[in-house]
């Protein structure tokens, strides 16, 4: 497997405030990592670090580019998508011009189009709210538009915040089936932050445990879930 | 009833200069939440710059042509140059830039140009058109670019992704950043949008009010009323907002208090309106559920 994102000594922080401190793991092209830790541990801030939304430092190889002096703007156009924390939809908006958005970066039309129809026969329910405002949507359908949104752009690596953030156990399965497909039939990779460790270690390859900003374990989903502290502290058996 | 409707007429005239202010005033505001005190100011330099091509013999429809793209890309510039240095500075530092504003542009048309009164061509025939004795042709000429600005700025932002892309930057800069927005170029272009709206509003007030450093300063309110009225956070209503304050402060003026307390009027309603229904009008509060 090659690897596609290969993050070395990441450090990042907020003002003065360093909140991750060196940290390293990789996510294998066409693969899913998931970043696990207790609530603080610092999950968010590395999302937002990759994607250049705070001070970062450190080394950032994503396809062999170093991503850390780009912009947000120019890293969304290296084909990293990202469901932000609270999910990031544009609530004010309706639910076509939140998916037209998730594309502005990209001009061929007719793919655009093509990913379309394919959002729409993953997400049915979007369909039938096209033109509703987004803030309207129930939790689970605003969920659902976020990683729709950010497939619009046809990433080659998709970041995932909490997908399961206050939804209802029934519509966590839904949405983890789906990253499930989107990963093995688009091959789009995943970095995904979860609380709910159980979901996340079934969908992952890899998992990497972050305690206080640093990495405290990692390896083969498999090998994370057996540990006998990630059990008791994550998994709850 | 020919008087009344005389004033109507003219209400709703200067109403559209005040909607074309009031759409300018929104521009920034729904990006910024910032009301921009120097936009009656650009629009008065603008002005100024029409009538310098005009003055050279340039014909009036190429002169507001020009005026409207060089408008648009000063309103650019101050955004890139000045507003951007102060994003993060708190509300009341950017007030203070943009009373600057206000004075540096004001003191140096007065220098360039002199403080005298100039006349400023209107574009529409001397008599009326089809002989209509109610409404002169400047009057429905301006009722008619107000109408093709408003539909103009409509298009552009329900159709166009550049338009959509500026709506998602206004409503959360984060997001749009995720999706490859260029958030602080948005702004921008709403301060070219907003410059080159406001000249098109000093193009056809000047006719009117004539040309000089302090001809929008009162104008200006009355457009800050129109888009208070109607609702600062949404482009229609401000609109109709300027139309409504038109005709309403003209008919006031005429029959009930004399132009004299015109302004007070306007004022009044600023007023009225924050304290009755302080989202305007036609101002929305957006239903979220979570
Ligand atoms: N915007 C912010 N400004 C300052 N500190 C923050 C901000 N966001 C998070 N933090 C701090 O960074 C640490 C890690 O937070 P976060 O990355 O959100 O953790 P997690 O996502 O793992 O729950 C916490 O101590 C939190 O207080
Ligand atoms: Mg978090």
């Amino acid at each position: 497997m090659t690897i596609l994102l290969d993050v070395k000594g990441l450090k990042a922080g907020y003002g003065p405030v360093e909140v991750v401190h060196g940290l390293d793991f990789t996510v294998e092209d066409g693969g899913v990592t998931a970043l696990l830790g207790a609530n603080g541990a610092g999950k968010t801030t590395i999302l937002r670090a990759l994607c250049g939304m705070i001070r970062r430092e450190g080394s950032l190889l994503f396809e062999g580019r170093d991503l850390c002096p780009m912009t947000t703007e120019e890293i969304v156009r290296r084909g990293i998508a990202h469901v932000p924390d609270g999910r990031g939809t544009f609530t004010g908006l309706t639910v076509s011009e939140n998916l037209t958005l998730g594309a502005y970066v990209r001009r061929d039309k007719a793919a655009i189009a093509d990913d379309l129809a394919e959002i729409f026969a993953l997400f049915p329910r979007l369909k039938e709210r096209l033109f509703q405002q987004a803030g309207t949507l129930s939790g689970g359908e605003q969920q659902m538009l976020a990683i729709a949104r950010a497939l619009m752009l046809r990433p080659r690596l998709l970041l995932l915040d909490e997908p399961s953030f206050g939804l209802a156990p029934l519509v966590v399965k839904d949405i983890f089936a789906t990253l499930r497909e989107i990963n093995a039939k688009r091959k789009v990779s995943l970095l995904i932050v979860e609380q709910n460790a159980r979901a996340a270690l079934d969908l992952a390859d890899h998992a990497v445990l972050i305690e206080t900003g640093t990495v405290a374990l990692a390896g083969p989903a498999s090998l994370v879930s057996a540990d006998d502290a990630v059990r008791r502290a994550y998994l709850g058996y | 009833m020919t008087a009344f409707l005389n004033q109507c007429f003219s209400g709703l005239a200067m109403g559209g200069i005040f909607a074309i202010l009031a759409l300018s005033l929104v521009m920034i505001f729904q990006a910024t939440a910032l009301l921009n005190f120097a936009q009656g100011e650009m629009a008065m330099a603008s002005t100024y710059l029409a009538w310098q091509l005009i003055q050279h013999g340039v014909p009036y429809w190429l002169a507001f042509v020009l005026t409207v793209i060089l408008s648009f890309a000063a309103g650019v510039l101050i955004e890139r140059l000045i507003i951007r240095r102060f994003a993060s500075a708190p509300v009341l530092t950017v007030v203070i830039v943009f009373i600057a504003l206000v004075f540096i542009i004001d003191s140096m048309v007065g220098w360039i140009f002199g403080y005298q009164l100039q006349e400023f061509p209107s574009p529409f025939p001397e008599h009326n058109w089809f002989n209509n004795p109610l409404v002169s042709s400047h009057q429905s000429g301006i009722l008619l670019v107000t109408l093709v600005v408003m539909s103009v700025v409509w298009a552009f932002f329900r159709f166009t992704t550049l338009g959509l892309a500026m709506r998602a930057a206004a409503q959360n800069p984060a997001s749009s950043r995720l999706v490859g927005i260029k958030v602080g170029w948005m702004l921008a272009l709403g301060w070219g949008l907003a410059a080159a709206i406001g000249a098109i509003a000093g193009m056809m007030a000047a006719p009117i009010v004539y040309l000089d450093p302090s001809m929008m300063s009162s104008l200006l309110l009355y457009g800050f009323a129109g888009a208070v009225l109607g609702g600062i956070n949404n482009p229609w209503g401000a609109v109709l907002g300027g139309l409504l304050v038109g005709v309403s402060v003209n008919l006031v003026g005429a029959y009930l208090v004399g132009t004299q307390l015109q302004l007070a009027v306007a004022l009044t309603m600023i007023i009225g309106i924050l304290l009755v229904r302080p989202s305007g009008l036609f101002g929305h509060t957006i239903v979220t559920r979570v």
